[in-house]
């Protein structure tokens, strides 16, 4: 009997001072954190795709819970309701940015680029791009390895097994631009997206000489400068041979659609068109 | 016991035996030629004629663009016609200078008697300057520019010359038909080679695979007591340079170290030949031989080509593109696939390697079963399997600590591997990602 006595003293001792020390060192060590940084990150998506510059939604709560001034702060994920909720909840001004989308400027299929030889290492764009130019004869466009969709979180762009370019599902693209950065040859690029999912871009990266792309793909830009002549709105410029449109100031006019002479330049999501001449119309974007 | 290096390495077949018995045989002068103004490593070099100019052979027509770098020499003489982006044997486009063919007139100055001159008494810094000016890079494949591999720095000293002489590259018979035909002038230019790091001591590294290359020098040595001739077992890769200093002296470079923390101080056949022919002759580096074989050809050759000559020339000239299904510029284990066989021989174009078709591709990858054969064939005792799974999942850090920036990339992993990894390929990816890291933390540190 004796002896239980002991063991239940002695246990139920070591019980309370153990728990005294716990006690202490919890008070000692203690780490204030606000409880908004909870609160903030449920109202994030949750996606940790690190489309805000952070790791993950953790460190952009925490961002957005400490800085006085959180404009520069957005989640593209989110997008701007979400951006608005966290802002009311913490009583700051929210960042407002227009939605994005990512958008493949490339149209190298098999049928416009034809094949100049095979590449048979890593099945990546970035072990391709780091031994030579690519399989065609323009070595500035898409390698079609798919280091995009495989950094893609979520599932918005495939290969086109018809093409063999990646296409972005505009619907579950969020422009966490992690496509951007993964691709080698810096061909995806998040643009303004427009309703009804219109879309007019120039769909060429190559920077070689007219007849260089020309030769090497049917639906190079040429840097022939007529979208840039024709554009009301001086939405284009043509640089180092290459077009580029300005999403801020095209007002989707597609008069430039119909200038260039390869079909660099693409159209997406408008109605199919009545006469060759388009009238001039200003869309409305917004 | 011969000698070789301690860990590591492989045994493929040497297949030297298509073109190692025909002699060095000069190539005929194209009618244009495109010099790439990047032909070594570090700085480009920096253009100095244009477009109209006319030029003659061993003509300066671009200057070293910093210390590391390396004077370009018009290899024919002609017109430039353009100085502009041409694109390289890899398909991107590179700054170069097109000149077009006229005639075959040489700059004054340059004796093409060949001769056998005495060396005369030369100091250690006219020597250097004469390979710094005469554009002398390294021309075992690596072309680091000779200039900076000569000059010592402060505090370190050299004390032994080692010429590479391994040629471990399958296929490759280039140097092999330097050692027999130009025996005496390689020997006259390892001696220039030594004066210039001021030792005494030369050891020449021959694998066992050459054996009359090995007793021709042999004989020829007899009268310089300073030189070594040291066969070396055959073993891939045996001609990387620490593995070189390893097999002939022992000496292990350290980690991140180079050549000249153990003493030593290496250099290729050819640059030797270079060097010599830049010193006595007053020759640049404007030229070279250039091994082009494949069991598909109908006369694989050794060939002396001006640098500028069209890959796609040799090839018409052995033998046609018949049966191949890829080329490589260098031997198969380093040298690169080429996309463009129309780029031009460069200094460091030691072979022009014709893979037949059923060759050409890899095998179908598989998965990594753990056998750790690439760990035992690692040359520098890494470990390629892990290397190459942290360069998938971008942990630099990790791929610091694990030494990856000792990789040498000689391909010993992939070439093991049973379940055809592209090891190496992942493994270069990271190692350059490293050390880039490497580069801008010691960058932040200054």
């Amino acid at each position: 009997m004796g002896s239980l006595v002991t063991t239940v003293l002695v246990v139920s001792g070591l019980g309370a001072l153990l728990a005294l020390l716990l006690y202490l060192v919890a008070k000692k060590f203690k780490v204030v954190e606000d409880p908004r940084i909870d609160q903030v990150e449920k109202m994030l998506p949750g996606a940790n795709c690190g489309g805000c510059g952070f790791a993950g939604c953790r460190g952009m709560s925490e961002a957005l819970v400490a800085r006085d001034d959180i404009s520069s702060l957005y989640c593209p994920v989110g997008g701007g309701e979400c951006m608005k909720q966290i802002a009311s909840y913490l009583g700051k001004a929210a960042a407002e940015r227009e939605p994005m989308v990512a958008v493949v400027r490339c149209a190298g299929s098999c049928e416009n680029r034809p094949k100049t030889n095979r590449f048979d290492g890593a099945s990546s764009c970035l072990v391709a791009s780091s031994l030579y130019a690519g399989d065609t004869g323009c070595s500035f466009g898409c390698l079609g390895l798919g280091d995009c969709v495989a950094k893609c979180d979520f599932d918005a762009l495939h290969i086109n097994p018809a093409t063999g370019l990646p296409e972005v599902d505009e619907e579950k693209c969020t422009a966490c631009g992690a496509c951007t950065k993964a691709c080698p040859k810096h061909i995806i690029e998040l643009r303004k997206k427009a309703p009804k999912e219109r879309k007019i871009y120039v769909s060429c990266v190559n920077k070689d000489k007219g007849a260089v792309a020309r030769k090497a793909c049917k639906v190079a830009c040429i840097g022939c400068g007529k979208c840039a002549k024709v554009c009301p709105f001086e939405a284009i410029t043509v640089e180092n041979n290459l077009a580029y449109i300005d999403y801020a100031k095209c007002k989707m006019c597609r008069k430039c659609v119909v200038e260039c002479p390869t079909g660099a330049i693409v159209e997406f999501g408008f109605p199919p068109r009545k006469v060759a001449e388009v009238e001039p119309q200003t869309a409305k974007t917004e | 016991m011969m000698k070789t290096f301690p860990i590591g390495g492989i045994h493929p077949s040497d297949c030297k035996k298509y073109s190692k018995d025909s002699a060095i045989e000069q190539f005929p002068i194209p009618a244009s030629v495109t010099i790439p103004l990047s032909q070594h490593i570090g700085a480009p070099a920096v253009a100095t004629v244009a477009k109209g100019d006319k030029v003659l052979v061993g003509q300066v027509i671009a200057t070293a663009g910093g210390f590391v770098s390396s004077n370009i020499h018009s290899s024919v003489s002609g017109t430039v016609t353009a100085v502009d982006d041409r694109p390289d044997a890899q398909g991107n486009m590179k700054p170069a200078i097109t000149i077009a063919v006229e005639g075959d007139e040489w700059l004054e100055g340059i004796e093409r008697d060949g001769a056998q001159k005495s060396l005369g008494s030369l100091t250690a810094e006219e020597i250097v300057a004469k390979v710094k000016e005469m554009g002398i890079v390294g021309m075992g494949g690596a072309t680091f520019p000779t200039h900076v591999k000569l000059s010592i720095p402060n505090g370190k000293k050299a004390e032994c010359l080692i010429i590479n002489a391994v040629e471990c590259e399958p296929y490759l018979t280039a140097d092999y038909r330097v050692m027999l035909e130009r025996g005496e002038d390689l020997l006259a230019g390892a001696q220039l080679l030594a004066t210039a790091i001021g030792v005494d001591k030369i050891y020449i590294g021959i694998e066992n695979n050459k054996p009359d290359a090995i007793k021709y020098l042999q004989a020829l040595a007899k009268s310089q007591t300073n030189v070594r001739i040291v066969p070396l077992k055959m073993r891939y890769p045996q001609g990387g340079e620490k593995q070189l200093i390893a097999a002939v002296t022992g000496r292990e470079v350290p980690s991140g170290g180079l050549p000249i923390d153990v003493g030593a101080v290496v250099q290729n056949v050819g640059t030797a030949l270079a060097v010599y022919e830049a010193v006595v002759f007053n020759k640049p580096l404007i030229e070279r031989v250039v091994t082009v074989t494949g069991s598909t050809l109908a006369s694989p050759k050794n060939l002396l080509v001006r640098v500028g000559t069209p890959m796609s020339a040799l090839i018409e000239y052995c033998g046609g593109m018949e049966g191949v299904g890829k080329v490589g510029a260098g031997g198969p284990m380093m040298g690169r696939a080429v996309s463009n066989i129309d780029a031009p021989v460069t200094k460091g174009t030691s072979g022009v390697l014709l893979i037949p078709t059923e060759d050409a591709l890899r095998q179908t990858e598989g998965s990594c079963i753990r056998c750790a054969k690439c760990v035992e064939a690692c040359p520098m005792g890494l470990e390629p399997y892990l290397l190459s799974t942290l360069t998938q999942r971008g942990d630099y850090e990790e791929l610091e600590a694990h030494y990856i920036a000792d990789c040498i990339e000689c391909g010993c992993c992939t070439f093991s591997c049973p379940s055809y990894l592209p090891l190496l390929d992942w493994v270069r990816i990271g190692k350059a990602e490293v050390m880039k890291r490497m580069r801008e933390r010691a960058a932040a540190k200054k």
